[in-house]
């Protein structure tokens, strides 16, 4: 019978348990934990390395793996970039990078694609210079779009492997206990970066505000998290955030607000209790504003606003109208002051907010979403993603994830913008399919998808410019004229998957 | 019959607010090509103005076009062009006697036979702006069949008169008296001058109710966000839409039953009284009163 490291004799076989692994050390199969007992001091632990290089290096990132990164700084993000450069100083070359999407912040991409270190992107959006580049066709393959509960199921599932997720954090303690509501460069809800730090490989937090342990509550635990590097900054305050979004003076944007509140009020799934999600456009802020008259006036609370929070939210859960907010993204300073305050204001991740596949997800208990959209439909297909002139410029985002959880999706838009029409026989690219889409509302009307008939029913007598969705087309194309079909080129630049994991489209490369 | 609560001001050289000017339900658009737009832009704005009253439908409200006055090197060129587009109304600025409306009457003639357009069909509107056309209130709204209606525009008037506009608007009393008087006495509409604070909600629903309680049938407004506040106050309340409803019933019944006189509990019911029952079911209908729900639960009650 063998003797431990204990001194005990331990069986190596014991009927009717598994295999028996006799005890090796104290210190031998723990391997964070400091090894030099005999010093006096306390041990001191920490996962701190001096430089991002010091994190890559130790993370065992080689040619070809999979990094990640969130998209919670937004347009003020500045890790995606000092992580790409060091990595490119470093020679590895060939890898995917599958950020949660990706700003106008991110234009040095186009050099790390260029200079093969980045092969693929995978992605909910692409904006501004490296959407331009994508588009004329710089990645030998498509860039893989998803909806944000689309990347939780691909992460869950195992179809996404993340070998080293690269995440800033607004403050973090020497362990790896991390928020997003407090420091400098605060964004609020870190719901994105979550998934990845509980799936990843390896989990390095960049920070530019470590706190005393423990930094209490927590967002990412440092039970996922690998290292930790200090740096003097990870975004800029300006770009993270809107400072406060203010109404719009715009009236064509409130009309659309006014007509979007009224067919929510008669929809049916405005009652007492009823739940919301709202986006930070100008005409949901409006929207917002003008639901909280309705609420007042009929004497209703909602039970919980989910989504991208903003101030018009958080204003109206102080008010006492929006009973909980779940939050997997804050939008301005109100929604990050607040997620930190209110206790009911609560965090959430985004397989929590979106994933069609675990076991239940936020987005399902919606009774009313209110959507953008660059283009839509006769058949309400929408497309949030590439603009009219067939160049990629938005993000698929929740957009189809709360499309079919809702009880009523309603997309605001106006009917014109600048020379082209918003409405037209056959969108260019498919984000959410248009048998989850229930209300167009423009500016010159509103129409009911024929397959909400009950919908129409409850909205026809309440004296809103009721269409069908061809008489807005006609309409539009009445003043605009129907402009000739943009033109591509055989090869696919984009990959756009649904939220199960299915392809609804794809996007071809411009031609010149 | 022709509600006028609200005329929008939409400038004749900004294509993005002439294209769809309608969607804010005002019940009239008035394009400008006076004072809004510049000299140098005379010329497209006009351009602007003609296609787009030939190619876009407006639907069921009222077009108008402010034209440059007679006396200015522009205003003779418009009605030209402006005939030709068909709007529903010529409205001319700064009239200040009765042979400015017969000269641009006599203009319009002229063009109508011209292009083939039937004489007549163009309805104009006049505004008065200054001390001389407030004397002159009656003449000028008698002075020809094309008339529908007097706007007054107080911009001018309150520098003619040398003072300034005052939040309480004591100074335009006395003119807003004359033009509603005359209006009236000449059986056309009377329209009250714009409130240029589009920041100041308070202030516009105060002047609004004052000229609404004087007797105008609205006002020119420069912004669409004034459009639902001015609808808001001309709309009438649930009681008395009861009460016209109430009274037109007993009117169609008494018809149907060939009974000559009726009464509506207890008081007799006269002509004025039906007309103006008439008129508040109107403004309900306009206003988005839904009066389906409102005769449901009068036949719940």
């Amino acid at each position: 019978m063998p003797e431990n490291a204990a001194g005990r004799n331990i069986p190596s076989k014991i009927d009717g348990l598994p295999e028996i692994k006799p005890f090796e050390g104290a210190f031998q199969n723990t391997p964070l934990v400091r090894k030099q007992k005999g010093s006096r001091t306390l041990p001191r632990l920490n996962k701190i390395v001096d430089s991002i290089e010091q994190a890559v290096l130790k993370s065992g990132l080689k040619d070809g793996m999979t990094i990640s990164f969130h998209h919670h700084l937004r347009n003020g993000d500045m890790v995606l970039n000092m992580v790409m450069d060091v990595i490119s100083n470093l020679g590895i070359k060939g890898l995917t990078v599958a950020s949660s999407s990706l700003t106008s912040a991110h234009s040095p991409l186009v050099t790390h694609i260029e200079r093969g270190v980045v092969r693929r992107l995978i992605t909910s959006g692409i904006r501004g210079e490296p959407a331009e580049a994508v588009s004329r066709g710089l990645l030998d393959t498509p860039v893989l779009f998803h909806s944000h509960g689309g990347r939780a199921r691909m992460i869950e599932s195992g179809e996404l492997t993340i070998d080293v997720a690269f995440l800033a954090v607004p403050s973090c303690d020497v362990y790896g206990n991390a928020n997003g509501y407090t420091g400098p460069s605060a964004c609020g809800s870190l719901g994105y970066a979550k998934v990845d730090a509980v799936h990843a490989e390896k989990v390095v937090l960049i920070t530019d505000n470590l706190v005393e342990y423990p930094n209490t509550p927590f967002s990412i635990h440092q039970d996922h998290v690998d290292f930790i590097v200090p740096v003097d900054q990870i975004g800029d305050p300006q770009g993270i955030s809107a400072g406060s979004l203010r109404m719009t003076r715009n009236p064509r944007d409130i009309l659309i607000a006014q007509y979007a509140s009224h067919v929510i009020e008669h929809s049916g799934f405005m009652e007492d209790g009823f739940s919301i999600q709202t986006g930070s456009g100008s005409i949901s802020l409006a929207v917002t504003q003008f639901l909280r008259e309705v609420m007042l006036r009929k004497n209703f609370t909602a039970s919980f606003a989910l989504g991208g929070v903003t101030g018009n939210i958080v204003k109206l859960h102080e008010e006492g109208l929006v009973k909980r907010i779940l939050d997997v993204q804050s939008f301005d300073q109100e929604a990050i002051r607040s997620i930190a305050e209110n206790r009911y204001h609560t965090e959430i991740d985004a397989s929590y907010y979106a994933n069609p596949h675990n076991k239940g997800c936020a987005t399902n208990k919606i009774n009313v979403v209110v959507l953008s959209a660059m283009e839509i439909d006769t058949d309400f297909n929408v497309n949030v993603l590439t603009g009219s002139d067939g160049v990629i410029r938005g993000a698929s985002g929740g957009h189809s994830d709360t499309a079919i959880g809702s009880g009523i999706s309603i997309v605001v838009a106006p009917l014109i913008r600048g020379r082209t029409a918003t409405v037209v026989d056959s969108v260019d690219t498919i984000i959410t399919p248009g048998e989850t889409v229930d209300v167009l509302v423009t500016d010159h009307g509103v129409a009911v998808n024929p397959r909400r008939q009950d919908i129409f029913d409850r909205l026809k007598t309440k004296h809103l410019p009721i269409y069908t969705i061809e008489q807005l087309k006609q309409k539009a194309e009445k003043i605009t004229g129907v402009p000739e079909p943009v033109e591509f080129e055989e090869k696919i630049v984009g990959v756009v998957e649904y939220r199960d994991g299915t392809i609804i489209d794809v996007i071809h490369q411009v031609k010149e | 019959m022709k509600l006028r609560r609200t005329m929008l001001y939409v400038p004749g050289n900004n294509p993005n607010m002439v294209k769809d000017a309608h969607i804010y339900r005002s019940d009239s658009v008035m394009f400008d090509l006076e004072d809004s737009v510049s000299v140098r832009e005379k010329d497209s704005a006009r351009f602007l103005i003609f296609h787009a009253l030939r190619c876009i439908d407006y639907e069921h409200t009222e077009t108008v076009v402010r034209i440059n006055g007679l006396d200015t090197p522009f205003g003779r060129d418009d009605v030209e062009a402006m005939v030709r587009a068909r709007p529903d109304i010529i409205r001319l600025p700064k009239t200040e006697k009765p042979e400015d409306i017969e000269l641009i009457d006599e203009l319009i003639t002229k063009v109508e036979k011209k292009s083939g357009v039937e004489v007549g069909s163009i309805k104009l509107f006049a505004a008065i702006e200054s001390a001389r056309g407030v004397v002159n209130a009656y003449r000028i709204a008698s002075s020809s069949e094309r008339l529908v209606g007097i706007a007054f525009g107080a911009e001018d008037f309150v520098t003619n008169l040398h003072t300034h506009r005052s939040k309480p608007g004591t100074e335009l009393f006395t003119a807003r008296q004359e033009i509603l008087l005359a209006a009236r006495a000449a059986g056309l509409h009377a329209v009250d001058t714009v409130f240029s604070d589009i920041t100041d909600d308070e202030g516009f629903r105060e002047e609004v109710q004052l000229i609404k309680n004087m007797g105008y049938d609205g006002k020119s407004v420069i912004n669409p966000r004034q459009v639902g506040i001015v609808h808001s106050i001309y709309m009438p309340s649930v009681q008395e839409i009861k009460t016209a409803r109430k009274i037109i019933r007993a009117i169609e019944r008494a018809e149907a039953e060939g009974s000559g006189v009726v009464a509506v509990d207890g008081k007799m019911i006269d002509k004025p009284v039906v007309d103006r029952s008439r008129h508040t079911l109107e403004l309900a209908r306009a206003s988005g009163i839904y009066l389906d729900e409102i005769e449901e639960e009068e036949s719940n009650a």
